[in-house]
C-alpha cells in the first residue's frame, strides 16, 4: 500500500522518504536471552511514530540503546547522519534527541521551575568557574525561566511553579517530565509510555500536547500500550515482538496486519484493535 | 570480676537497643572506686602504661628488651624474671613497640616472625598490653617454596575464618539490602566472651564456645528485632540504614570497651607445634580450620538442600516475588540474622583462640569482610566464601613481597582494583539496566 | 562541680581551631553527600592527604609554606581523581566501600615503617610549622576575654581557620545557588534524569568529589598547623564518622548546617564529658572510672548518629523536604 512516509510499500525495515534516525543490526543480549535484535529501522522526520508491542518485546531496551543508556552487543545507528553508537547519553541528548522514562524521573526535591531550568541546554552557569560569577549567567537564566514559565502554562503546571516536584500527582509528573524535555528544543523527543499512570482527565490534554509538538516541528517517537492514543495521534506505527521489528506502517494498516494481531493479542485476535479496552490489552500481554 | 558480671548483663542490654543500654549502664550498681583525679579534658593527668609479658612455651623469659616509640617519645623496657615488663608513656596516642631480636635467647624466635613491631593504642585507654609470643626460631633463611607453602597455609586459615563471618554479611545484604557496618562487633563479641568463659572463668572450651555461639545468635536475633525490623517497617532508606549501622557499631564497640577494657587478650594456650613439611602449626589452628570448613559445608547444605535454605535464597533473589509465593520474608530475615550472629561469633571464637583479640578486633577485620563480600559479588553466600578465601590468601601472600604491616592494605587495594575492572564481583552477575 | 569552668571550657570549643577543621571537612561532605548524593566514607583520607602533602613538601622537599599548601591541595585533587574516576560510575554503596577502604589503605601506607623516612611512620611528622608561625602578625600578648582568651599564636591559628571557613562558606553559597549547584542537586535526585537532559553526570560528580575533597584537605592542613603535627591515627575512620555526625546534626544539604553543627557538636561533647567527669569526681557515678568518661562520649557520638539518621535526617537546619535519603 502506498503512503507518503515510506519509499515503496510499508514493510518491516522499509526506507523512509526523510528519516531522522536510522538503526542497523542493533542487538542486545542479557545472559542467553536476546532482548533486542533490530536488523534495520528508520524513524521518519517531523512525524509522530508509535513503537508498540507486547511486554518483553524489547521496546524500552531499544529506547535505552538508542539514547546511550545501555550498550548494545552489536549495531550502528545514526541521528541526522551522525553516528551515535557508543556515544554517552548526555551527548545524545545534546545532539537534540531527548527522552523521557517509563517510571517518571521528576527531580522530587527540586521545585517545578528548577526542574524546567535544568532542562535548558547551554546554560553557561552550569560550568564550574563561570557559576561563581552571577552576571555571566543571570541573563540566560532569566531567558530560560521565561521559556520555562511559558511551557508550564502550556502544560497547565504554572500554578505549581514553586512547589517541589515531589508534591505533584503521577500525571503531573509525566507532564513535567515532557515539558522539561522540551526546554532544550529537541529535534526528536522519545517518550517512554507517556500515558502510563496518567488519569483519564489529563489524557486528552496530553494527546493535544503531543500533536502540538509535531506542529512545532519536533519529531516524536513514543512507546505506548494505549491503542486509542496510537490510532488517533500517530502517523506511523512500528511493531516489535521478541526483540524484532515485525511490522510497520500507517496505523490503520498496521492494526489489520495479521502478524501484529498474532504477536500482540493472541486470544483477542478477532477484536478490533481500536476498540480493545486497555485493561484487556494489558492482561493479554 | 565486677567488670565481668557487668559484661554478661551488658549483653541483655544490647538487645534492648542502644538507648536502654545507656540507661542500664548508668544504673548498674558497680562499685569501682575512682581513685584518681578525673581529667575533664583530653590531656591525661594519670599515668599511661604500656605493659606486656614475653613467654616461651608458657614460661616467662627474662631480659628481653622492648623499644617503645611514638608521639615524640621513645623509651626502653626489659622483662623481669616472670617475663613481665611495663613502661610509662607521657601522652595518649598510638605507640610502636619493637622487640629487640638480639635480646632473645639462642634458638628462640617470634611465633609470628614478621611481626617485630606491634602497636599499643593508648588513645582511648590508660593501659595497653602488647604480647610477643615466642617459639622455635624460624628466622633461618627459608626456601621460597617453603615460604610460599607457609603463607598459603596461613592464607587458607585466615580465609576460612573470614568466610564464616562474611557469609553472615552476605546473607543479611542479600535478604535485606543492608550493608551492616556493625558486623565486626559480632566477631568481637565471639572472641571476648570466649575469653571471659574460657580464660577467666575456666569453663571447658567446648562449653565456652557453645555458650558464646548462643550469645552470638541472640545478638543477631536481638539487633534485628530491636533495630533493623522496626527500621524496615519505617521504610528507612538503605543508605540511611547503613549509616545507622555505623552509629550502632560505634555504640557497640565502646560498650565492649567499657566492659572488657582495652587490653589485648590472649585466649589460646596451645604452644605445641605440629610440623607438616615446612609448615609449623598448632592443633588449635588445624581444629579451627576443620571447624570452619564444616561450618561452611553446613551452610552450603542448608542453603541448597533444605526448604528453609531454598526460601532464604528465594528471598535473596527477589523478596517481593518470594513474599507473593507465600514465603514469610520477615521470618526468613530473622533466621538469617540468628544464623549470621552464630556464625560470626564462631569466627570470633576461632580468631580469638588462634590470635589475640581486643575491643577493636572485629572492627579491624570488618573491612576485610566487606572486601570479601564485595569481591565475591554482593549477596551470594558462595561468592562471599570465594571472596574470603581470596582475601585471606592476598593478606598472607602479600607478606612475601610487602612489609607485614601493609598486608591489610594489600587486600583492600585488591578490592579497589577488582571493583574497577569487574564491579559486579568475581562471581556476581551483571545487572540489567532500564 | 565547677560550673563556671565547665561552661568556659564548652564555650571555648566554639572557636577552637579543631571545630573549624570539622566545619571544613563537613562542608566538603555536604558537597559530596548533601548536594550530590555521593556516599563518601573516606573523608578522613582527603584531610590526611592534604595534611601529609603539605607537611612532606615542607620537610622533605623544602618547599616554602604557600608552595606546600598548594601541593597539599593538588594532592587532594589527585586523590579525588584516582578515587573518583573508577568508582563514580558504580552504585552508591560501592563508592562507600571503596572510599572507606582507600582511606584505610592510605593510613596503612602512612603508618608503615617502610616509608617512615618520609612519613614519620606511626609517630608522624612535626616541625613543619615554623614558617606558619613566623607569619603571625599579632605581637606577643594575651587577646580576648573570658572563655575566648588566647595567646598570640592561638589567636593566629584561629583567625586563619575561621577566615578559611568564611571563605569556604561564601564560595559554596555562590556555587550552590548557581545553575552548577542545580545540576548537582538534580544528580542527587536522579542521575539518569539529569543525563537525559544532556548533562555530563560523571564530570559533575567528579567536580563535586574534588571540591569536597579539597575542603577536607584544607581542614587537614589547618588541623596540622594547630597541633603542629601530622599523625596517621588522627585520620582513622572515627574522624570520618564524626564528620558524618556533624553534617547530619546540622543538616546535610545546607551551608550553615556544617558550621553550626560542628559548634554544637563540640560544645555538647565538652559539656557531656565535663558533666559526666564531674559526676564521677563527686562519686555520683561510682561505676565509671575517669578514663571511661572519654569512652562514654564516643558512645554518645554513635548514639547521636543513629538517632539523627532515624528521627531527623534533615538535621537541625535542614528543610525536611529538601533532604531525604534515596534508598
Amino acid at each position: 500500500m502506498a503512503n507518503e512516509i515510506s519509499i515503496g510499500p510499508a514493510a518491516p525495515g522499509c526506507k523512509k522518504v526523510d528519516p531522522i534516525l536510522v538503526a542497523d543490526n542493533v542487538t542486545r543480549q542479557f545472559g542467553g536471552l536476546t532482548a533486542v535484535n533490530v536488523a534495520h529501522v528508520e524513524i521518519p522526520r517531523g512525524k509522530i511514530t508509535a513503537l508498540i508491542g507486547p511486554n518483553g518485546a524489547g521496546k524500552t531496551t531499544f529506547f535505552n540503546l538508542l539514547t546511550g543508556f545501555d550498550k548494545p552487543n552489536t549495531g550502528d545507528w545514526t541521528f541526522e547522519g551522525k553516528k551515535l553508537a557508543n556515544v554517552p547519553p548526555h551527548k545524545v541528548a545534546r545532539l537534540g534527541m531527548v527522552r523521557t522514562f517509563q517510571l517518571t524521573k521528576a527531580l522530587s526535591l527540586l521545585t517545578v521551575i528548577e526542574n524546567m531550568r535544568l532542562g535548558a541546554k547551554d546554560q553557561p552557569g552550569e560550568s564550574f568557574w563561570r557559576s561563581l560569577i552571577r552576571p555571566l549567567w543571570i541573563g540566560y537564566e532569566n531567558r530560560i525561566t521565561e521559556k520555562g514559565d511559558e511551557l508550564l502554562k502550556r502544560f497547565k503546571l504554572d500554578a505549581k511553579r514553586e512547589d517541589y516536584a515531589a508534591s505533584l500527582s503521577g500525571g503531573q509528573r509525566k507532564l513535567l517530565e515532557m515539558a522539561r524535555a522540551l526546554m532544550s528544543d529537541p529535534k526528536l523527543i522519545m517518550l517512554d509510555e507517556p500515558m502510563a499512570g496518567v488519569n483519564p482527565a489529563l489524557t486528552q490534554s496530553l494527546l493535544e500536547h503531543i500533536k502540538g509538538l509535531k506542529e512545532n516541528g519536533t519529531t516524536v517517537l513514543f512507546v505506548e500500550h494505549d491503542m486509542h492514543m496510537v490510532r488517533h495521534i500517530s502517523d506511523w506505527v512500528i511493531v516489535m515482538a521478541e526483540g524484532k521489528v515485525v511490522a510497520e506502517g500507517p496505523p490503520a494498516q498496521v492494526m489489520k496486519d495479521q502478524a501484529v494481531i498474532d504477536a500482540y493479542l493472541g486470544a483477542h485476535a478477532d477484536t478490533d484493535l481500536g476498540t480493545v479496552p486497555i485493561n484487556i490489552l494489558k492482561a493479554g500481554k | 570480676m565486677i567488670q565481668l558480671n557487668i559484661g554478661v548483663r551488658r549483653h541483655i542490654a544490647l538487645v534492648l537497643g542502644a538507648l536502654s543500654v545507656l540507661v542500664g549502664l548508668l544504673l548498674s550498681p558497680m562499685a569501682a572506686v575512682a581513685d584518681e583525679t578525673p581529667a575533664p579534658t583530653d590531656e591525661p593527668t594519670s599515668s599511661l602504661v604500656i605493659k606486656g609479658k614475653v613467654k616461651n612455651e608458657g614460661v616467662g623469659v627474662e631480659g628481653i628488651i622492648l623499644k617503645v616509640s611514638g608521639n615524640g617519645f621513645s623509651g626502653e623496657a626489659s622483662t623481669d624474671a616472670e617475663g613481665n615488663w611495663t613502661l610509662s608513656v607521657p601522652t595518649k596516642g598510638i605507640y610502636d613497640v619493637e622487640i629487640q631480636l638480639d635480646s632473645l635467647p639462642e634458638g628462640v624466635g617470634l611465633r609470628d616472625p614478621e611481626t617485630t613491631v606491634r602497636q599499643a593504642d593508648l588513645s582511648m585507654v590508660e593501659s595497653a598490653s602488647v604480647l610477643f609470643p615466642l617459639g622455635v626460631d624460624t628466622r633461618v633463611e627459608q626456601a621460597f617454596g617453603d615460604q610460599l607453602a607457609i603463607r598459603l597455609f596461613a592464607g587458607l586459615n585466615l580465609g576460612l575464618l573470614l568466610a564464616i563471618a562474611a557469609i553472615g554479611i552476605s546473607l543479611i545484604f542479600g535478604t535485606t539490602g543492608l550493608n551492616n557496618f556493625a558486623h565486626g562487633e559480632m566477631v568481637t563479641v565471639g572472641a571476648l566472651f570466649t575469653w571471659l568463659f574460657y580464660t577467666v572463668l575456666g569453663w571447658p572450651l567446648l562449653v565456652s564456645a557453645a555458650v558464646t555461639i548462643l550469645i552470638g545468635a541472640f545478638v543477631g536475633w536481638g539487633q534485628n528485632a530491636a533495630i533493623w525490623r522496626p527500621l524496615r517497617k519505617r521504610r528507612l532508606g538503605l543508605n540511611q540504614m547503613m549509616i545507622v549501622s555505623i552509629g550502632f557499631a560505634i555504640v557497640a564497640r565502646y560498650i565492649l570497651l567499657l566492659f572488657f577494657d582495652g587490653d589485648t587478650k590472649g585466649i589460646g594456650t596451645d604452644n605445641n607445634i605440629i610440623e607438616i613439611g615446612p609448615i609449623k602449626t598448632t592443633a588449635t589452628s588445624l581444629t579451627s580450620m576443620a571447624v570452619a570448613a564444616v561450618a561452611l559445608a553446613a551452610v552450603a547444605i542448608f542453603l541448597t538442600r533444605t526448604r528453609l535454605g531454598k526460601a532464604t535464597r528465594a528471598v535473596s533473589d527477589n523478596s517481593s516475588l518470594a513474599a507473593s509465593t507465600g514465603i514469610d520474608v520477615e521470618n526468613i530475615i530473622r533466621i538469617v540474622w540468628i544464623m549470621a550472629g552464630a556464625l560470626t561469633a564462631l569466627a570470633g571464637i576461632l580468631y580469638g583462640l588462634q590470635f589475640q583479640a581486643n575491643w577493636l578486633t572485629g572492627f579491624q577485620i570488618l573491612l576485610l569482610l566487606f572486601a570479601a563480600v564485595t569481591l565475591g559479588g554482593l549477596g551470594t553466600a558462595l561468592g562471599a566464601t570465594v571472596g574470603a578465601l581470596i582475601i585471606g590468601m592476598v593478606v598472607e601472600l602479600s607478606t612475601l613481597v610487602l612489609p607485614a604491616d601493609l598486608k591489610y592494605a594489600a587486600s583492600l587495594l585488591i578490592l579497589i582494583v577488582v571493583l574497577m575492572v569487574r564491579p559486579q564481583g568475581v562471581l556476581g552477575k551483571k545487572q540489567r539496566i532500564g | 562541680m565547677d560550673w563556671l569552668s565547665i561552661i568556659n571550657l564548652a564555650l571555648g570549643e566554639l572557636l577552637n581551631p579543631l571545630t573549624a577543621v570539622y566545619v571544613l571537612a563537613a562542608l566538603g561532605l555536604a558537597v559530596h553527600f548533601g548536594f550530590t548524593g555521593l556516599l563518601n566514607f573516606g573523608q578522613a583520607a582527603f584531610a590526611a592527604v592534604g595534611a601529609y602533602g603539605m607537611a612532606i613538601s615542607i620537610l622533605t622537599f623544602k618547599l616554602p609554606l604557600f608552595g606546600a599548601i598548594l601541593v597539599g591541595i593538588l594532592a587532594t585533587v589527585v586523590f579525588a581523581l584516582i578515587l573518583g574516576i573508577p568508582t563514580l560510575r558504580l552504585r552508591a554503596d560501592y563508592l562507600a566501600i571503596v572510599t572507606i577502604a582507600a582511606s584505610e589503605v592510605f593510613r596503612y601506607f602512612m603508618t608503615t615503617i617502610g616509608f617512615s623516612d618520609v612519613t614519620g611512620g606511626s609517630t608522624g611528622l612535626s616541625a613543619f610549622n615554623k614558617e606558619f608561625e613566623s607569619l603571625n602578625p599579632f605581637p606577643d600578648g594575651i587577646y580576648g576575654f573570658g572563655p575566648f582568651e588566647y595567646r598570640e599564636e592561638q589567636l593566629w591559628v584561629r583567625v586563619v581557620g575561621w577566615s578559611l571557613v568564611a571563605v569556604a562558606a561564601v564560595f559554596l553559597w555562590l556555587l550552590m545557588r548557581s545553575p552548577w549547584g542545580r545540576v548537582l542537586k538534580g544528580i542527587r535526585e536522579d542521575e539518569d534524569a539529569v543525563r537525559s537532559l544532556g548533562k555530563n553526570v560523571f564530570s559533575y560528580k567528579l567536580q563535586a568529589l574534588i571540591i569536597g575533597g579539597v575542603l577536607a584537605g584544607l581542614g587537614g592542613m589547618l588541623f596540622s598547623f594547630s597541633l603542629a603535627n601530622v599523625q596517621p591515627q588522627s585520620w582513622g575512620t572515627t574522624f570520618t564518622f564524626m564528620i558524618w555526625t556533624v553534617l547530619l546534626l546540622g543538616g546535610a544539604a545546607t551551608i550553615m548546617g556544617p558550621i553550626v553543627g560542628s559548634m554544637i557538636f563540640f560544645v555538647l561533647l565538652m559539656l557531656t564529658q565535663s558533666i559526666i567527669g564531674g559526676l564521677v569526681d563527686i562519686g555520683w557515678l561510682p561505676f565509671l572510672t575517669p578514663p571511661q568518661v572519654g569512652q562514654i562520649r564516643f558512645l554518645l557520638i554513635g548514639l547521636v548518629l543513629m538517632l539523627l539518621v532515624i528521627f531527623r535526617p534533615q538535621g537541625i537546619f535542614g528543610n525536611k523536604k529538601e533532604l531525604q535519603f534515596n534508598g
